[in-house]
C-alpha cells in the first residue's frame, strides 16, 4: 500500500539503499530528521549542499540527493567554507561524525565557529571512531571500553558544545537519536540560523561502542537514551560533559547573533579596495 | 476505521525493531518471516491502532518504513 511516498524519499539516492550501516546505526535516524527539516525550512533543494568528511557518518554526502562534497578526513569545513565564500546563496551543512569534525578537523571546527562563517554544522556523535574499528576518540567518554583502551579510557572527554560556545557559535544545540521531533526542530533552526550553527547528535553505534560496553544494541541504545537523557536548555555548560552511564544533557544552549564572516569580509574588502573588490554576484543560481 | 497505516520496504529493513518498540499504539511486531538479507521485519499486527503519526519513520534508520493519514474513506491523505 504505497498510497504516499514516504516524505525522505526524494532526498535520498535511493539506488544506493539500503546503505552500508549497521543494523540500528542511530545514522540514518539522522538523516531522517535532517530531510524532514529541509521540506520544513522551504529552502530550494538545488540550493542546499552537504559535504561530509571521513567515517561512518562521512558516507551521508552519498546517501543524499542534494549536491553534495564527500571530502578528506577532517577538511569538511575547509571545502564548505570555499562554497560558502564563492556563493553566499547556498545553505552550507556539514554532515560528519565527531571523530572527522572535532579530532582530525577540530581546528577547522574552532576558527570557523570564531569567524562565525553561515554553515550549518551536525555532528553525529557516537563516541568512538567507528569507521576505522572502535579507537577510542576525544569524545570517548573515561572509562569506556574500545579497542585501544580494552582496560577504559582515562582521558577527559572533549565537551563538544562548551567547546563550540567559547569559539563563538551563534547556535549551539544538543539530542540523541531518542529526540526525533526535537532533533527535526533542532536542524530546521540550524538551517534558518544565520551565522555558525553546531547540533550535536548523540547517536548510537551499536556495533562498536554500545557492544563493547555491554550497552546492548541500536534498540537498547535508543531506550538507554530515552531513560538517561535530560532536556535542560539554560544548562551549565560545563555539565554538559558525558560519562559512560551518567546523564545526557539536551537542549538548546546557544541562540545568538553575531557579525557573520562572509558578509563582514565582504564588506570590509569593498571599504578598504573600492571599485577593485568585486563581491560575489549571481543571476539565477549562476555567478556573473 | 484506522486513521493512519504505514508501508513497509521489506527488503530495506534491518530488523533493529526500533519502530515496534517506538509505535505509541503497539501497532508493529518484527515477523517471524525473513527478508532477502536475512532480517525480520516488521509487520502490522493491530491495524487499527495506526495514527499515521509517522514516527515508525521518523525512527527508522534504513528509511524502510513509514506512517501516512488517512481520510474517511480510508484514502491516503
Ligand atoms: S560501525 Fe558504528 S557508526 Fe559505523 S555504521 Fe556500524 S554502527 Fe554505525
Ligand atoms: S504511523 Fe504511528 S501509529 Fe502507525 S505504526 Fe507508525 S508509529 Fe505506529
Ligand atoms: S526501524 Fe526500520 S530497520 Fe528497524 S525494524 Fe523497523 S523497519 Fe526495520
Amino acid at each position: 500500500m504505497a498510497a504516499v511516498a514516504n516524505p525522505v524519499e526524494q532526498f535520498l539516492r535511493s539506488e544506493r539503499i539500503p546503505h552500508i550501516w549497521c543494523p540500528g546505526c542511530g545514522i540514518g535516524t539522522t538523516v531522517n530528521a535532517f530531510a524532514r527539516a529541509v521540506i520544513d525550512s522551504g529552502l530550494d533543494p538545488l540550493k542546499v549542499v552537504v559535504v561530509s568528511g571521513i567515517g561512518c557518518s562521512g558516507r551521508v554526502a552519498g546517501y543524499v540527493s542534494f549536491d553534495s562534497f564527500h571530502t578528506t578526513h577532517g577538511r569538511a569545513i575547509p571545502f564548505a567554507t570555499g562554497l560558502k565564500l564563492a556563493n553566499p546563496e547556498l545553505t552550507v551543512v556539514v554532515y560528519s561524525g565527531d571523530g572527522d569534525l572535532s579530532a582530525i578537523g577540530g581546528n577547522h571546527l574552532i576558527h570557523s565557529a570564531r569567524r562565525n562563517l553561515d554553515i550549518k554544522v551536525i555532528c553525529v556523535n557516537n563516541l568512538v571512531y567507528a569507521m576505522t574499528g572502535g579507537q577510542s576518540a576525544p569524545t570517548t567518554p573515561e572509562t569506556a571500553n574500545t579497542s585501544t583502551s580494552p582496560y577504559g579510557s582515562f582521558e577527559p572527554d572533549l565537551n563538544l558544545p562548551k567547546l563550540l560556545d567559547a569559539a563563538g557559535a551563534s547556535y549551539v544545540a544538543r539530542w540523541t537519536t531518542y529526540h526525533v521531533k526535537q532533533m527535526e526542530r533542532a536542524m530546521l533552526e540550524l538551517l534558518r540560523k544565520k551565522g555558525f550553527g553546531f547540533l550535536e547528535v548523540v547517536s548510537q553505534c551499536p556495533t562498536l561502542y554500545q557492544r563493547r560496553n555491554g550497552m546492548g544494541d541500536g534498540l537498547e541504545s535508543v531506550k538507554f537514551y530515552k531513560e538517561h537523557s535530560k532536556v535542560k536548555n539554560d544548562a551549565c555548560l560545563d555539565d554538559l560533559a558525558m560519562d559512560k552511564i551518567g546523564e545526557i544533557i539536551c537542549g538548546r544552549f546557544v541562540d545568538r547573533d553575531r557579525p557573520e564572516y562572509g558578509q563582514t569580509m565582504r564588506e570590509f574588502y569593498q571599504n578598504k579596495l573600492g571599485a577593485k573588490y568585486r563581491a560575489p554576484e549571481f543571476q539565477d543560481g549562476v555567478l556573473v | 476505521m484506522a486513521k493512519g497505516a504505514v508501508h513497509i520496504t521489506v527488503d530495506r529493513c534491518k530488523g533493529c525493531a526500533i519502530c515496534v518498540e517506538f509505535c505509541p499504539t503497539h501497532v508493529l511486531a518484527l515477523s517471524t518471516a525473513f527478508n532477502g538479507k536475512g532480517y525480520h521485519p516488521p509487520h502490522v499486527v493491530n491495524a487499527e491502532k495506526c495514527s499515521g503519526c509517522d514516527l515508525c519513520g521518523m525512527y527508522c534508520p534504513d528509511f524502510a518504513i513509514y506512517g501516512f493519514k488517512l481520510g474517511k474513506q480510508g484514502v491516503a491523505q
